[in-house]
């Protein structure tokens, strides 16, 4: 039965092809390019991985940096995130920076898709929380500003 | 009857069936097509977009009496958006927001509806440049702008000294400018109060240019032309060799005020008006327009604060013919013409008489050298007519019945709808030859060949947008769906491939390739540019203010909680106004915006962006609001509360997320 309905078809998409080499010299005006990537590479930014040993720490704190990424905090983060161990949508912020490296902060900020592809923490994560952590367009300088905020708030000096 | 036999009794059916369809290709592989077989044999693998793929072309289709622009993919048919233009569209919460409403601002008031009918896609150097797609208001007289990063209608612009806005949007090629004539002449000036009979005396018609910033795409109307009181019904720039003339089709020469459809078929011929734009710019810079007071509106939207802005505007300047000779002429046109189409090469107006038999085809360099040589057939109201055989360059002979439009490719051959005979006729521009008919289902009205209004067609398809698909889809009522038809026009015979409905009721539409617009697409607004006044920019600074009777609501929404989401305080009398900033930055997570008994709309407020919803409680009581757009597994926990007391009540406004605060004893 499945054979008999294939045979058909393969039946109608030869006969298909005949006709249409037989129409003869199509003259195409218009190339046809791979639109698939066109929606890439724009105004919403996507990171690339931050590999370990990309970023540097120092104490004293960077006291611009701490405020810029308070300032960030403010607008994109405490929607979900508090400063303490509260688990609001996402986990409380205090110890963060204890629990997870700062790579592996900063690619959850810049690089949700890929973590969420590939980590088995951050997979846990959304287990956990069932909202995937919105990619909220912070650039790799912001989310390192974010890191010594959250240094900040983890009490270092 | 037992299974096996059944199903033996089955497959012997579509062995018969396949023989059948075998045979009748095998008659058919080889041989030329007429008019029967307007369907192609691999029409579904030249329709079909795997799932996943993206389309080759958008296509912008006017929506009609609907008042929006639809885009669709090509080859699918897929229907990605409509974009709310000319009328209210509480899904989207435009018209209803308060920072939309200046858009649909007009001298005569708001007005909610108009009839979208035409297409114009900005140019450069007559070639698609992607930027924006202008479609005209048909009943009060205007023009759309749509940038085509957001797909949203930018500015809208009313045309005074007009009515029934029909021959327009229409652009030259390099976007300088869109055009508007009048469909309807009607009284012009100070003396409105005339009776209808006085058609001949009191009434006018216009043309107007509307100028286009070359960088930010702003209209401004530069010039109107006054002109004697026919119908105009369409238009086309000129291009290439006849860059700076301008075309309008017009009808009712007869200039009947009461049952055109008898009256204003008298003539023989009618006209296409030809206009030279660049001697009318000449005649603006040395100061012979006059100053008209007129009233209309001119309204655009802000991306960065998110909120529409409408004035009022008082003056327009018009060039009377008569003190500006050589501006324009007419060229008498069999029957009633209704499409005016210029060709690739701008050398070429194919005239189309809904009435007439043949479809004459004039030429840009006649036109020139009738114009030198005077050449005139006499005046019309004191403009000259030029001789029909001068500017002639041949008619096509029994093309159908009914012609409407054309479109071109980039091949020298033309593509006209014939309403009346339900057919796309191909013919060549240089012998005027009938080349290939094809049917449509049925009556078509536009056609549109991707590119086809340039001066680089695209090409690769025909796409016929019809008034009747009696049959062709499952029955829906008493109002069956209208349509759009794709033929391929690669080989030499057109072919059908697919039949699609489309929302309202389709006019002219453009196609464009999908990768000069895909790569522009906007993702997000920036919160960080967001200039709303009433912007809460983090949770943070939500907040709830009383002034007067107005409460001020500043509200932010992220997956999934709106703050704040407990709102009292409100009492009876209150406009309460929900100012909702979506914090979100990420592609594609818009929230929505509904508290029960508003008597407007949902907000739909885009990543990044803030949109107000006024909300006047006519009842004491609690009252829910939600998100509507599924944002996340816990978008149904996307929720709150607004409680409204009694006008005289005592409750202080208070809001909260996320707090429980014990329940007071006494309020």
């Amino acid at each position: 039965m499945k054979n008999n309905i294939l045979n058909v078809f393969s039946l109608l998409l030869l006969f298909g092809l005949l006709q249409s080499a037989c129409s003869g010299g199509v003259k195409k005006d218009y190339k046809a390019v791979d639109i698939q990537d066109l929606a890439k590479n724009q105004t919403e930014v996507h990171g690339t991985e931050i590999k370990e040993g990309e970023i540097e720490f120092k104490n004293p704190l960077n006291a611009d940096m701490v405020k810029g990424g308070q300032n960030i905090f403010d607008l994109k983060c405490n929607a979900c995130h508090r400063l303490t161990s509260e688990k609001l949508v996402g986990p409380g912020w205090a110890g963060v920076t204890k629990r997870r490296t700062p790579t592996w902060i900063m690619n959850m900020i810049t690089n949700v898709d890929m973590m969420l592809e590939k980590d088995p923490e951050a997979q846990k994560l959304l287990e956990l929380c069932l909202v995937r952590m919105p990619n909220q367009n912070v650039s790799k300088e912001q989310a390192r500003d974010i890191i010594e905020f959250m240094r900040k708030n983890d009490g270092e000096q | 009857m037992n299974k096996e036999i059944m199903i033996f009794k089955r497959m012997q059916l579509l062995s018969l069936f396949g023989f059948v369809l075998f045979a009748t290709f095998l008659m058919n592989a080889c041989k030329p097509k007429g008019i029967q077989t307007a369907m192609g044999g691999d029409a579904a693998v030249k329709a079909y977009v795997p799932p996943g793929k993206y389309d080759e072309f958008y296509n912008f289709v006017s929506g009609g009496f609907s008042g929006q622009m639809s885009v669709y993919g090509l080859p699918s048919g897929r229907l990605f958006r409509v974009i709310p233009v000319f009328s209210v569209d509480p899904e989207k919460g435009y018209g209803y927001s308060e920072e939309t409403k200046p858009m649909l601002n007009t001298s005569h008031g708001f007005v909610p509806w108009d009839d979208l009918h035409h297409i114009a896609l900005s140019e450069t150097d007559g070639v698609h440049d992607g930027r924006w797609v202008f479609g005209n208001g048909n009943n009060t007289p205007r023009i759309a702008r749509v940038d085509l990063k957001t797909f949203r209608t930018a500015e809208i612009i009313e045309i005074p000294n007009s009515a029934g806005n029909h021959s327009s949007p229409f652009i030259t090629e390099n976007s300088e400018y869109v055009v508007a004539g009048t469909r309807f002449s009607v009284p012009i000036g100070d003396k409105q109060d005339v009776p209808i009979n006085t058609y001949k005396e009191n009434f006018r018609g216009t043309v107007s240019f509307i100028g286009v910033d070359p960088a930010s795409g702003k209209m401004h109307i530069a010039f109107q032309i006054l002109l004697p009181g026919v119908n105009f019904d369409l238009a086309r720039a000129g291009k290439g060799k006849s860059h700076g003339w301008f075309f309008f089709s017009c009808y009712n020469s007869e200039r009947a005020n009461t049952l055109l459809e008898v009256n204003a078929s008298q003539k023989d011929k009618d006209f296409v008006l030809a206009v030279n734009w660049k001697k009318a710019e000449e005649y603006l810079k040395a100061g012979k327009g006059m100053k008209k007071q007129v009233k209309y509106a001119h309204n655009s939207y802000d991306e960065q604060t998110h909120s529409a802005s409408s004035s009022m505007e008082n003056e327009v300047i018009v060039l009377d013919p008569k003190d500006c000779p050589d501006m324009v002429y007419f060229m008498p046109c069999p029957k009633s013409p209704h499409g005016c189409d210029t060709d690739p090469t701008g050398e070429y107006i194919v005239g189309s008489g809904k009435l007439a038999a043949v479809i004459p085809v004039f030429s840009f360099t006649k036109i020139q050298a009738a114009i030198a040589a005077k050449n005139y057939d006499g005046d019309y109201e004191g403009i000259p007519v030029l001789k029909y055989d001068a500017v002639l360059h041949g008619e096509v002979k029994k093309p159908g019945l009914g012609p409407l439009h054309t479109e071109f490719d980039a091949n020298g051959n033309a593509y006209t709808s014939f309403f009346v005979s339900s057919e796309i006729v191909k013919w060549r521009l240089s012998d005027l030859q009938v080349l290939d008919r094809v049917p449509t289902y049925y009556s078509i009205g536009h056609l549109c060949v991707p590119g086809g209004p340039t001066k680089k067609p695209w090409g690769k398809y025909v796409i016929a947008y019809n008034k009747i698909t009696k049959d062709r889809f499952l029955p829906t009522g008493p109002e069956l769906a209208q349509s759009a038809q794709l033929y391929s026009i690669d080989g030499d015979k057109m072919k059908l491939l697919l039949d699609f409905p489309t929302i309202g009721e389709p006019h002219y539409a453009e196609a464009i390739p999908a990768e000069l617009l895909a790569k522009n697409s906007t993702k997000i607004f920036k919160i960080e540019e967001n200039k709303n006044p009433y912007v809460a920019m983090g949770e943070k600074n939500a907040k709830v203010e009383r002034k007067g009777n107005e409460v001020h609501v500043y509200m932010t929404s992220i997956r999934s909680h709106f703050v704040p989401d407990n709102i009292e305080g409100v009492k009876m009398g209150d406009a309460v106004y929900f100012h909702v900033t979506n914090l979100e930055q990420d592609w594609d997570v818009p929230h929505g915006f509904a508290v029960k008994g508003a008597n407007n709309a949902e907000l739909l407020i885009m990543p990044g962006e803030t949109q107000t919803l006024i909300w006047k409680p006519e009842r004491v009581g609690v009252f829910p609001m939600y998100c509507t757009d599924f944002c996340s597994a816990l978008h149904q926990e996307m929720q709150g509360y607004v409680r409204v007391s009694p006008a005289n009540a005592n409750v202080p406004i208070s809001f909260s997320t996320g707090k429980t605060n014990p329940a007071p004893t006494n309020q």
